[in-house]
């Protein structure tokens, strides 16, 4: 069994209320951070815990805590983003659903470290359910004294407000949240001015994962230094996995980032194998949007090493043989599954989500979808194969925000590890409607459970 | 159908009015959108957008642009129950186009529309963050995971049940 820092309380009974939640060790970490710490010194232990942003890029929170502008005069915000809507993602909803304490105490923390008195959980909206839980808990931290005005007799006051998206992928991107929070259409901002300058209502704002910040309370609780130790290299502490696809066990897990990928697939404590005993063709390990890997690169590096479940292993070899961690959406594949098709659903997903302000997004998205649709469908020509790889080149790059790259990696991806499927459809139209190309082009042996 | 709130929708729109600063009312809009929208028959008719305009002191145009670009907002009338099932990779690889062909063959519509008794409109969407609880899908507030044919056989009757009841 592995460390667990977030959700080794997940089966309490009772522990989504306060009570249970305050008699088993909650909340301590608020006491310790407002009564005994300094805003920098809170900053600091982030900085020294390596904690990278859950949300997807991985960036530094404690450098990124360290960029909020404090001009005399201005309230500043922090905004948990719990839009969750990235393909294969779905741990924050979890954290949320049967941890709600924990997201709200982390907040707390980061509130007071960053000077926010209203902060803001911006929740997908269909999270609808979820966003009554969290009101509720913030009720009852507010009646227990850890919420509203001079908490704890510290002199911090601090409002914690969750409000519903209206259904947009895009409003996961800061800018485009804030935008949204405005009460706006999700388009993302031309950056700089960053958030931490110019942010929500044009005050200094941070936006971080609702994952990021529920590891803020066992940072301060067990100190950075201390959390820096689990996990390796600059994939420090625990990481939250959703699983997902065809796999035995699929659901959400805590894991720290030294197991191997082959672990945590073929493992009963984990995914538990391939569902009905199929053997793995392919994986996109976080999230759709990240690079899909062929089941041989997924479960060792080009180099013939084991690969690791960390941010480091998981991009070995950069785009042409790795992939990456990002949001820990794990999307598994059986050999049973097209990977035309599964393409072709994410593009169509990335054009209905595209906001449409950059024309290369916005007309290449519904292009990629168009194509793949026609090879999908048995109507394809060898030559729609490279118009695609055309067309991702020229979108990734040239876009305001990531959403442009992340329509285009998973095509190149699957062009990149899996052209000879999509040569199949083309050259066996009628076939490919009725049956799937299976395992056939693997050179390397496919892992198989024992 | 009214396009005015009662005093208990009202309450709640102050509610969240006034969870931002002053003057920064349009914040609102978002979450005026969907209380709109649940009280007012599960729809918007620019009646209904005009409204939360005026309640918000904003300008219609500045609601519309809002309301067009959010897939949660129905700008059209829809049934009584809306089945909105996901059906992007990860669950298109767990079966969700099993699923979609059931609901679309027991209920005989197409996604998009509506059964002729106004009671089920079927709508295709993308992921709702459920991905490993595949195949699933939305319904008001709720969401129906795992779906087998039987589930849905069952949902479609626990519905039918909850509109004959009401
Ligand atoms: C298209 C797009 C969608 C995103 N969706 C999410 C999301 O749903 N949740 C999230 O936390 N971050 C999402 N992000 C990343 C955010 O922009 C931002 O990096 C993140 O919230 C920062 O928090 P972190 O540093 O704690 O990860 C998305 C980014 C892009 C470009
Ligand atoms: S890249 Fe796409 S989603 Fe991002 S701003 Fe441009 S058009 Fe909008
Ligand atoms: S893909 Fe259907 S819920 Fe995520």
């Amino acid at each position: 069994m592995g460390v667990k820092l977030l959700l080794d309380k997940a089966n309490v009974p009772g522990i989504r209320t306060y009570e249970v939640y305050r008699r088993e060790g909650g909340y301590r970490s608020v006491e310790k951070a407002l009564k005994q710490m300094t805003t920098d010194e809170i900053v600091e232990e982030v900085k020294k815990s390596g904690l990278r942003g859950r949300g997807g890029a991985g960036f530094p929170t404690g450098m990124k805590w360290s960029f909020i502008a404090k001009p005399e005069g201005v309230p500043r915000h922090l905004v948990c983003n719990a839009d969750e809507s990235e393909p294969g993602t779905f741990k924050d909803r979890y954290l949320m659903e049967f941890l709600p304490h924990l997201l709200i105490e982390g907040l707390i923390v980061s509130s007071f470290a960053l000077g926010s008195n209203d902060t803001y959980i911006y929740i997908r909206g269909e999270y609808a359910w979820i966003t009554n839980i969290l009101e509720q808990a913030i009720e009852e931290a507010k009646a227990a004294g850890f919420l509203g005005k001079n908490i704890l007799g510290t002199g911090f006051d601090c409002n914690i407000h969750v409000q519903r998206g209206g259904g947009a992928y895009i409003c996961g991107e800061e800018t485009a949240l804030i935008e949204s929070l405005e009460g706006k259409r999700g388009n993302p901002r031309i950056k700089p001015p960053f958030p931490a300058i110019q942010g929500l209502w044009m005050r200094p704002t941070v936006v971080n994962n609702v994952e990021t910040l529920a590891a803020v309370v066992p940072i301060i609780n067990m100190g950075g230094e201390e959390y820096a130790k689990i996990g390796v290299g600059k994939s420090t502490g625990t990481k939250l996995i959703s699983a997902c696809g065809n796999i035995n066990k699929p659901g959400v897990y805590e894991i720290d980032m030294t197991i191997t990928v082959e672990e945590f697939i073929y493992s009963d404590e984990y995914c538990g194998g391939i569902k009905d005993g199929k053997k793995l063709k392919a994986c996109i390990p976080g999230g759709s949007s990240v690079p899909i890997l062929p089941a041989n690169l997924l479960l060792t590096t080009a180099k013939g090493e084991p690969r690791y479940m960390n941010y480091e292993s998981l991009s070995d070899g950069g785009f042409a043989t790795g992939s990456m961690l990002g949001s820990g959406g794990f999307i598994v594949l059986d050999e049973d599954q097209c990977i035309v098709k599964n393409t072709y659903t994410l593009a169509r997903f990335y054009r209905h989500e595209s906001c449409g302000q950059c024309s290369p997004c916005r007309e290449g998205t519904g292009w990629m979808e168009k194509i793949l649709q026609k090879i999908e469908t048995g109507k394809g020509e060898m030559s729609d194969i490279d118009l695609l790889w055309d067309i991702q080149r020229k979108i990734e790059g040239n876009t305001i925000c990531p959403l442009g790259d992340a329509a285009s990696w998973p095509v190149a991806a699957a062009i990149r590890h899996f052209r000879d499927e999509f040569e199949w459809h083309v050259k066996n139209p009628e076939l490919s409607q009725t049956s799937n190309f299976g395992l056939q082009h693997y050179a390397d042996p496919i892992h198989v459970p024992a | 159908m009214a396009t005015t709130f009662n005093d208990i929708q009202m309450t709640e729109f102050k509610r969240l009015v006034a969870r931002y600063p002053e003057g920064k009312q349009k914040s609102a809009l978002l979450p005026a959108l969907h209380l709109a929208q649940e009280s007012f028959g599960g729809w918007l008719s620019t009646e209904a957008l005009d409204y939360v305009a005026s309640l918000l002191q904003i300008e219609p145009i500045e609601v519309y642009e809002v309301a067009t670009f959010y897939s949660m907002y129905n700008l059209k009338p829809v049934g009584k129950f809306v089945f909105e099932v996901c059906q992007t990779g990860p669950c298109m690889i767990s079966g969700s186009d099993n699923i979609i062909d059931y609901i679309k063959k027991t209920l005989d519509i197409k996604p998009g529309e509506t059964t002729k008794d106004g009671m089920f409109t079927l709508k295709l969407v993308e992921c709702l963050g459920a991905c490993g609880y595949a195949p699933m899908m939305q319904v008001g507030k709720i969401y129906k995971e795992h779906l087998t044919k039987e589930k849905v056989d069952s949902i479609i009757a626990e519905y039918r049940a909850q509109a004959t009841n009401n």
